[in-house]
């Protein structure tokens, strides 16, 4: 059987202003693929992955989701981002809510799921992100790593068939970054399809099928792990790969 | 100054006008405060609309508003309103404590719910909401317990506002005080007790809107 296309880009392309941030942009996620885009900031990877669930307007070119065209202007977007979770850097979990409340507020609110089925998935759920014990909880009584976690779960429990990840690490202390790529890692290894913009090379070179690599608006290089970072192709590649692993 | 047993002696005398007074101050107050959230969420929600036509709507009335004083703004709905169907004096007061409320608070909220993170709103779409969904769930409870603290500020001033009422007739409390002072030859001690009274008030409404926020902070503990 043929695997499943489940986000297809053709000559994307996007500006800020007079700023070009996304030029001409081709990519394919196959089901239960991990891509890792990489790249300095300022490369668009941030802004590519924004325009997959709509969170950013595409200038023009195609946005194929499971087989659709993504039409902006016609189609319902909510509908597509049920199937599109997204995990954010700065976690924007809701603090007026409980964890608990987080979860279930989007399948009882949006899919209409009955209250008592969405905590007893929640529940689940947070067992999985091994939060099990915060449910009652607030956001602010919770560390970086947690409130990913929660997010996480938050995402999931609308039951994507695809999450994205807007570098999921970047805003945590360096202890706590574990947690939080052991939760990806495992979700990867379930068959999620993910695509997660990211600084960490490790994760990256460990749990990616594909690493796409970005400067200034464009795709420069992709390959899986073992080519990517042992056999660079492209000279900026090279020289991008020099300057992060040194850190 | 009068004497503090002359006060007392008039303070307990005319308990029952001045709490009758009282009430009658509190429904006004109440009335313009919860008329003037609802007509300050809705210009604020205009403001925030993104679409010019709106935003333009709610500026001139925020301006209109802000730009007459509140004594005008009553003569107007009191006599102007009235002569083209008649509002009792007690609408003609209340409508107008509210127009002028509303346009405090649509202020206030606007700017409580500009200040909540946008990555909630994006969070918020991010799990297929409406705009309206996430606007309703997500931001507006934030955006009101931001707002709490001016808010509560402003229905202290909504409060000590309804004296104006007075002019056109309205037996609160400020008309109270005057009539029977002037009544007696004994200003000071009336206006003195109702003083006490508008200090009572504010007293009562200080709690109620900290008790609000301790009730709202519960996220924060």
């Amino acid at each position: 059987m043929e695997t499943k296309e489940m986000i297809k880009i053709n000559q994307l392309n996007k500006s800020f202003g007079d700023l070009h941030v996304l030029k001409d942009i081709n990519m394919t996620v196959l089901e239960s693929d991990v891509v890792c885009l990489i790249g300095a900031s300022g490369s668009g990877k941030s802004t590519l992955l924004r325009c997959l669930n709509f969170l950013e307007k595409k200038d023009n070119g195609e946005i194929i989701i499971e087989g659709n065209e993504v039409d902006p202007g016609t189609d319902n977007l909510n509908k597509i981002r049920e199937r599109v979770g997204m995990v954010f850097q700065h976690f924007n979990l809701f603090p007026h809510k409980t964890v608990l409340e987080n979860i279930i507020e989007a399948p009882i609110m949006v899919k209409g799921v009955n209250k008592e089925e969405a905590i007893f998935k929640a529940k689940q759920l947070l067992k999985k992100v091994g939060l099990e014990d915060k449910s009652d909880v607030y956001p602010s009584k919770l560390s970086g790593g947690q409130k990913q976690r929660v997010a996480i779960a938050r995402a999931l429990a609308m039951e994507p068939d695809i999450m994205l990840f807007d570098e999921p690490t970047s805003a945590l202390d360096p202890e706590l970054v574990g947690e939080v790529l052991t939760t990806m890692k495992e979700l990867a290894e379930e068959g999620m399809t993910m695509v997660v913009v990211t600084h960490e090379m490790g994760f990256a070179r460990e749990v990616a099928d594909w690493i796409v690599y970005m400067h200034d608006g464009k795709i420069i290089e992709r390959g899986n792990p073992e080519q990517f970072f042992n056999h660079p192709k492209e000279e900026r590649t090279q020289e991008f790969l020099k300057t992060t692993m040194l850190k | 100054m009068p004497s503090f047993s002359h006060f007392f002696h008039i303070l307990t005398d005319t308990k029952g006008v001045f709490i009758k007074a009282m009430l009658l101050t509190l429904e006004l107050t109440a009335v313009s405060i919860i008329i003037g959230i609802a007509i300050g969420l809705f210009f604020a929600l205009l403001k925030i609309s993104k679409i010019k036509i709106l935003e333009l709507i709610s500026d001139t009335y925020v301006y209109l508003v802000r730009g007459t004083p509140l004594i005008v703004q009553i003569f107007i709905l009191y006599f102007g309103i009235s002569g083209i169907f008649l509002l009792p004096d007690f609408w003609a007061a209340s409508l107008a404590l509210a127009l002028h409320n509303g346009a405090y608070i649509s202020e206030i909220l606007r700017g409580a719910i500009q200040a909540v993170d946008k990555g909630q709103m994006e969070a918020g779409r991010s799990l297929g909401m409406t705009k309206a969904l996430a606007l309703r769930r997500i931001i507006l409870p934030q955006a009101f317990r931001r707002a709490l603290p001016p808010l509560g500020n402003q229905f202290i001033i909504s409060l000590k506002d309804s004296s104006l009422a007075a002019f056109i007739s309205m037996n609160e409390l400020f008309n109270v005080a005057t009539t029977l002072g002037s009544n007696n030859f004994d200003e000071m001690t009336y206006l003195l007790i109702v003083a006490v009274y508008y200090l009572l008030l504010v007293a009562l409404m200080t709690f109620v809107v900290n008790r609000f926020e301790l009730k709202l902070a519960v996220s924060d503990r």
